[in-house]
């Protein structure tokens, strides 16, 4: 068995020592009518490395790979072109087979990592500071939430009706045993703004709102101005929470920082991680430096060694589960680690000039894709203004279309009617994202397929 | 050596210009590296620029971040790289984490295009193979556990404890039963406790008996109508197995109360007993510890929940189901047919099927016998450690048996001021990543050595070795432990500095906290 170094003649060296007469012996606290005297039946043996490849690679060519054919999936993970060096660097095993660093002196690459992570995400964000990440968007926006609760001391969240419905989804089911009071609406194809409730929202901000949660660009693609939200928040004594599923979007956008949100989060995948079939993604968090004391997970902090050299740390630990136990800001004892590696590597590479390049060639490419399907007849573009990803209004049920073009090798996007199956109302909508990594010829192939099943 | 003069390989040698020492190399921030307009990456030119469709919203100020080529990035990282201690590196018997080794053919598999390049919302009929490999490795989980079923959404061990709890109150609740109280043992990690704040329950303490486990009549005594559950670690932190598992479940069920258990040291016990013979309901399993997907510097993890049948209807959402020769993914759109009882979502799609493909790729590789081999090699190895170093430093519970995957010393005996730290940060003077300090908080000074079966009889030779030196000077008042570690990329780090003024972000030079603000 070739992870397993000790031979038979190493175990009997080392029972000697121990003075136990077998390996079961020293099992003997188990409670014998629960110890298993051999393998538990029915699991296969040992296997080799050729032979698990084998078998696992006939399950990855069950399915279809998004480099397969024209891809247009959005809605919260993104394709994007991932440089080699990123996987190369993550993959030394100083940074892959280390762990959480509690002893800076021996992890000062990862403590370092973070730190530039944590200045690129508070930047990128437009805050003051943030987190060495979280488990990925969904959980960092319930966070956020909980948060702004402990700031505010007020249980009302207001959570627009553009914010992607699995956070939607998440933050509800960890309401019911918070008592947190969630008020949400499901969006609408709005012409020109779908999924867009900025008014209503700002009708309902009252002095019992703890935070607004507003998706940025919104989950049907929608761009809008939160500097209003921002205030309105603010006059109340409630919080803006901004939730970035697209972090390429901020290389060309104003980030919700600027426009007054007190609390960004989101997903940052899109940058280093890859699609993975939804995970493991890595949650952003950024906030106003007077918050540092309520913010949820680890961060780095700069100091000083014995010899005065620059150094980093975990800090803060005061916060966290392990010091303040039933009175932490939260339980969340990892981050990701690896996938912030990741990230901040891609954003590196990228810097300034390629990441706003790569948000120009995003935003291109999608407005040109949108004017090319636009002119599918029974199909049309919801959108006014959008970044890299849009709605088609079908004119049939969108779900099935996605199924049919399926079969045909073309991902043609997201339909609504997966993302909400229980409103009819959406069930035409087709959420559509252009990246870098979508050719001209992939905008023509989905055009032509859509023109041919919805003839 | 003076304390002011910089770490080096040798003390007194004479510093240099750069700072740096051969190949111990000083890195600087890629933000002082950096420099305006260069790029790493160069893109396909766009060629049919329209009008934007930004609204307005164009961003008017430079974000701030750094310029690097592409020899810079790599050189840079691979620095850093080099300033980390890991497994690849040596022994890493850090008590409660499970530092094995991580096989290189995970890192493969998880790679192939048709599961790291697959969206987690296509189409049913595309991501069939992504489906086989959840429900295939649950079906692993369920029985090597002996439960009912599995979760295997939550993110990472405390997302599964929560997980857990959740499923827990949901099924009392379901009952008419509302119940306010968890019970955790004084020893347990500091997750749970957290945790069963965070489920909304109020957390007390039941103490453990001289011998290191948990003191059954004080359970029992305190047992009553308003205890929802305990939440048990077994084996617990003090590296010994609850001999009482048994009573412990038969009276948290007595009284109507179900029982949680932290698998994180699941390695000890893996394939020599099932969790579900021991009258479990819900726990759940790192598969960055037992089944060796990689810590990363502190994540991803992946944290699946088995159940009981009695908790296994109110699992959360997603799962994954055989259906004829296919699977289907069961989510709120059709839970209402499958599992109407279910508490819900934890997070964004279907989990860590990243963490996935690498646990599957271990288990079929080491298969049920290789399982029953590692636990057994992994509590040898601690039992191992324990009986090599308790002449020379304090075992508070030697006497209460075999220890299971880690042996538990405390600082009882050290002279002079020296302290479980100053032999911590001895031991990476020796080249080893130290053990856990400080927990579980039962014990003065603790030291938890977990050594995994991933270590040869020479290397545990050696770490002995180290420790054996270690202690006889901590015993000796040697004071010059507190200048350890001299031979790591840093000396002691300030953690109060860096606490009382917390320094998050880097500042260029001449930026005040009003422009980074208004960035």
């Amino acid at each position: 068995m070739r992870y397993l170094p000790l031979s038979d003649a190493d175990r009997e060296a080392m029972l000697r020592r121990i003075g136990a007469p077998s390996v079961d012996a020293l099992f003997a606290d188990v409670p014998a009518a629960a110890r298993l005297d051999g393998p538990i039946e029915g699991l296969p043996g040992h296997a080799s490395e050729l032979a698990v490849e084998r078998q696992l690679g006939a399950l990855a060519r069950r399915n279809l790979a998004a480099g397969e054919g024209p891809f247009f999936l959005g809605c919260g993970a993104y394709r994007h072109h991932i440089p080699a060096a990123v996987d190369h660097l993550i993959q030394r095993g100083e940074f892959l087979t280390s762990y959480t660093p509690y002893q800076p002196e021996i992890a000062q690459g990862t403590l370092q990592a973070m730190f530039e992570f944590q200045t690129q995400v508070a930047r990128l964000y437009g805050c003051e500071i943030a987190n060495a990440s979280m488990y990925d968007g969904s959980t960092a926006c319930w966070e956020a939430i909980s948060m702004a609760r402990r700031i505010t001391g007020r249980g009302k969240t207001l959570l627009s009706a553009g914010l992607h419905p699995h956070y939607v989804s998440v933050a509800t089911t960890m309401a019911r045993f918070t008592g947190e009071a969630l008020l949400c609406s499901t969006p609408a194809l709005t012409d020109g703004s779908p999924g867009d409730d900025g008014a209503l929202l700002l009708a309902a901000i009252d002095q019992e709102t703890s935070a607004v949660v507003v998706q940025y660009p919104n989950v049907l693609g929608h761009i809008a101005d939160l500097s209003e939200l921002a205030e309105r928040a603010h006059a109340q004594g409630a919080l803006l929470v901004a939730v970035v599923t697209e972090p390429v979007a901020l290389g060309l956008l104003r980030s919700p920082g600027e426009m007054g949100a007190d609390i960004v989060v989101g997903e940052g995948q899109a940058l280093g991680v890859g699609l993975n079939f939804g995970g493991p993604y890595v949650g952003l968090f950024a906030t106003r430096e007077k918050f540092v004391r309520q913010m949820p997970g680890r961060v780095v902090g700069q100091t000083v060694d014995a010899a005065g050299k620059r150094g980093f740390v975990l800090t803060l630990a005061t916060r966290e589960q392990h010091i303040r136990r039933e009175k932490a800001t939260s339980n969340i004892c990892t981050n990701s680690g690896l996938c912030a590696l990741a990230f901040t590597i891609h954003l590196t590479l990228l810097g300034e000039a390629g990441l706003r390049q790569l948000a120009t060639v995003n935003h291109a490419r999608a407005a040109s894709a949108a004017d090319r399907l636009a002119r599918v007849p029974g199909a049309e573009v919801v959108n006014g203004p959008f970044f890299n990803e849009f709605t088609l209004r079908l004119s049939r049920e969108a779900r099935p279309v996605v199924r049919e073009l399926a079969r045909e090798r073309v991902l043609a996007g997201v339909s609504l009617g997966r993302l909400y199956p229980t409103v009819p109302e959406l069930d035409r909508g087709l959420v559509v994202a252009v990246t870098e990594t979508v050719t001209d010829e992939d905008v023509e192939t989905l055009a032509r397929a859509l023109e041919e099943v919805l003839r | 050596m003076s304390r002011d003069e910089p770490a080096g390989m040798h003390a007194g040698a004479p510093a240099t210009r750069t700072g740096n020492r051969g190949l111990m190399l000083e890195e600087p921030l890629i933000f002082e590296i950096g420099q305006d307009g260069i790029t790493a990456v160069d893109l396909d030119p766009v060629t049919n620029v329209g009008p934007d469709r930004l609204a307005g919203l164009e961003r008017s100020r430079p974000i701030g971040l750094p310029g690097l080529s592409e020899p810079q990035v790599v050189r840079h990282y691979t620095r850093l790289s080099r300033l980390n201690y890991a497994i690849d590196l040596g022994p890493f018997p850090l008590g409660s984490c499970t530092m094995k080794h991580n096989p290189r053919l995970n890192e493969k598999i998880a790679r192939l295009p048709g599961f790291a390049d697959v969206h987690p919302l296509q189409p049913i009929e595309t991501i069939q193979g992504a489906l086989a490999v959840q429900s295939i490795l649950g079906e692993w989980l369920v029985r090597l556990t002996g439960m009912h079923a599995v979760a295997m959404s939550p993110r990472a061990g405390a997302h599964g404890e929560l997980c857990g709890l959740l499923a827990i109150r949901s099924a009392l609740e379901a009952r008419g039963d509302v119940r306010e109280v968890v019970l955790v043992p004084e020893s347990a990690h500091g997750t749970n406790p957290a945790t069963a704040a965070f489920a909304g329950y109020r957390v007390e303490a039941i103490p453990a008996t001289a011998e290191g486990r948990v003191d059954l009549a004080a359970l029992q005594a305190r047992l009553g109508p308003d205890v929802a559950a305990m939440m048990i670690t077994n084996p617990n932190t003090c590296g010994l197995f609850e001999r009482d598992m048994l009573a412990i479940a038969e009276a948290i069920h007595a009284a109507g109360a179900l029982l949680y258990c932290d698998g994180a040291n699941f390695n000890a016990i893996v394939g020599r007993v099932r969790p579900g013979d021991l009258g479990i309901d819900a726990m759940h399993l790192n598969l960055h510890k037992t089944f060796s997907t990689p810590h990363g510097g502190g994540g991803p993890g992946s944290g699946p929940v088995v159940f009981s049948e009695a908790v296994a209807p109110f699992a959360p959402l997603p799962f994954v189901e055989r259906d004829g020769d296919g699977f289907v993914l069961v989510e709120e759109e059709n839970a209402g047919e499958r599992r109407a009882s279910s508490f819900g979502r934890m997070g964004a799609f279907h989990g860590q099927m990243g963490m996935f493909t690498r646990a599957l790729a271990y288990v079929l590789s080491l298969g049920g016998d290789g399982l029953r081999q590692l636990s057994g090699d992994a509590v040898l190895s601690a039992n191992y450690m324990l009986r090599s170093l308790e002449d020379v430093l304090d075992a508070p519970f030697g006497s209460s048996g075999p220890c299971m995957h880690e042996a538990l010393f405390s600082d009882e005996g050290f002279a002079g001021g020296v302290t479980t730290l100053d032999l911590a940060k001895g031991l990476i003077d020796e080249g080893f990543h130290p053990m856990t300090m400080y927990f579980p908080l039962v014990v003065h000074g603790a030291m938890l050595v977990e050594p995994t079966e991933s270590e040869s009889k020479a290397a545990l030779d050696q770490l002995i070795d180290a420790m054996r030196g270690l202690a006889e000077r901590a015993k000796a008042g040697d004071l010059t432990l507190k200048d350890a570690p001299l031979y790591a990329p840093r000396r002691r780090l300030d953690e109060t500095l860096a606490a009382r003024h917390p320094v998050l972000v880097y500042r260029d030079p001449g930026e005040d906290k009003a422009a980074a603000a208004a960035r």
